[in-house]
């Protein structure tokens, strides 16, 4: 056997965190595949004029449709998305960026833009789930 | 003969970007961070390089989708700027350069780095985020740029050794070619950050202030940090540093710091910036 620095499972132990590997990007493929679609500009707008139509021709499972039809992008990430995928949705929503990442924690947007021009969630206590440093 | 004269780091968040397109760069919230740049534009201004190599990643705008490569060199003339969601950024397209591309490439894998070699591809925020903050609104950039896409996104990403080792072999690839180019070698991304997840938001000013330090004194230990540290401690996208070690690897031993400057937030990130100089 080949020596590791660690197990592969120590990333896991990341709180609130899902690490992006290969079995995702295959999972979460025809929903990327969907959000690289929203780079062109036709197809933003056939997205808009009927999200539900658009979401079919793309083979995601039903979970992920749903998931992006409620703009959950905790739900997302669970089903095997990336958020550089799925920032071109909220992109094309107008979204900021910021907007769409403070949607998956537990704050309102302003709590979380305050939270960050106050320095940003600190690492303290958020290192480890069960070291719970 | 080629030199690579310096190294220059700097965060590349979109909303830099925007701020900048938008014109918002004096408000309150933004004006620190442009401030900041003021230093290395007059830099550039000076220094005149002929050609940058420009470490930074795609974000699912030219690859990851179908093709994960793990480094991937731009060879072509020139990368028109991508559409992101809201629109091209209205910046210049990028001219690349062909023949030193071909040159690194042939040089890189010769010397067991085996690239993917691009031979169309869009460019993204990552790349001209910092093009921006180094030259300015312009209506063509002052250099030729040499994309060097790294895969920070999909687990595993390349080692911190590995890119270090990728960028000294950069180096020596660039000391070998026989016109007698300016060259620059930027590391893009980062600082401390995470973009998913209840721990989004996760800022870091101590693990990055002392990644700072280290790339003047305390290369290896910058070398020795594992995936896993900087995911813990830096968030799932601070990994980005890592191509701030290519970037640095291809300098040489030693270095002296010309510039530095460290803020949060820019959005979800912490800005992070250095300019150095290889000695010998």
């Amino acid at each position: 056997m080949r020596t590791r620095l660690y197990s592969l499972e120590e990333l896991n132990d990341i709180p609130g965190t899902t690490v992006f590997n290969a079995i995702r990007s295959r999972q979460a493929y025809h929903l990327h595949k969907f959000c690289m679609s929203l780079m062109q500009e036709d197809n933003r707008q056939a997205f808009r004029a009927d999200e539900r139509a658009y979401l079919d021709k793309f083979r995601m499972s039903e979970e992920q449709k749903q998931a992006v039809l409620e703009r959950d992008f905790t739900r997302l990430i669970d089903l095997g998305g990336n958020i550089y995928f799925l920032v071109k949705l909220s992109n094309t929503d107008g979204w900021s960026t910021q907007k769409a990442v403070s949607s998956m924690t537990t704050m309102t947007p302003d709590e979380y833009a305050a939270m960050m021009r106050a320095g940003g969630r600190s690492p303290e206590g958020q290192r480890s789930i069960r070291g719970k440093k | 003969m080629a030199r690579i004269t310096a190294g220059i780091a700097t965060s590349h968040v979109p909303a830099i970007g925007a701020a900048f397109d938008q014109g918002r760069t004096q408000d309150e919230y933004w004006k620190p961070v442009f401030d900041a740049y003021e230093w290395v534009k007059a830099f550039e201004a000076a220094e005149q390089p002929d050609v940058v190599i420009l470490c930074y990643n795609d974000h699912a705008s030219a690859m990851m989708l179908d093709v994960v490569p793990t480094f991937a060199l731009g060879m072509a003339e020139e990368f028109e700027v991508a559409d992101e969601g809201w629109g091209r950024r209205p910046v210049p397209v990028v001219l690349g350069d062909p023949v030193l591309a071909a040159h690194l490439a042939e040089q890189l894998v010769i010397d067991e780095f085996d690239l993917t070699l691009m031979n169309e591809m869009e460019v993204d925020h990552g790349l001209t985020v910092p093009l921006s903050l180094m030259f300015g609104k312009v209506e063509e950039w002052p250099v030729r740029v040499i994309p060097l896409a790294v895969n920070v996104t999909q687990f595993p990403t390349p080692s911190a050794e590995r890119c270090w080792q990728l960028g000294a072999a950069i180096g020596d690839a660039v000391r070998s070619y026989p016109a007698g180019l300016n060259v620059q070698i930027w590391g893009t991304g980062g600082m401390s950050h995470q973009l998913q997840g209840e721990r989004a938001g996760l800022i870091n000013p101590a693990f990055d202030n002392a990644f700072l330090d280290k790339l003047s004194a305390g290369t290896d230990e910058l070398r020795r940090i594992t995936r896993l540290d900087f995911l813990r401690e830096a968030g799932t996208e601070g990994i980005e540093l890592i191509m701030w070690l290519i970037m640095r690897g291809a300098l040489g031993d030693e270095v002296e710091e010309l510039y530095r400057f460290y803020h949060v937030p820019a959005s979800n990130t912490a800005v992070g910036h250095i300019v150095l100089r290889p000695l010998g």
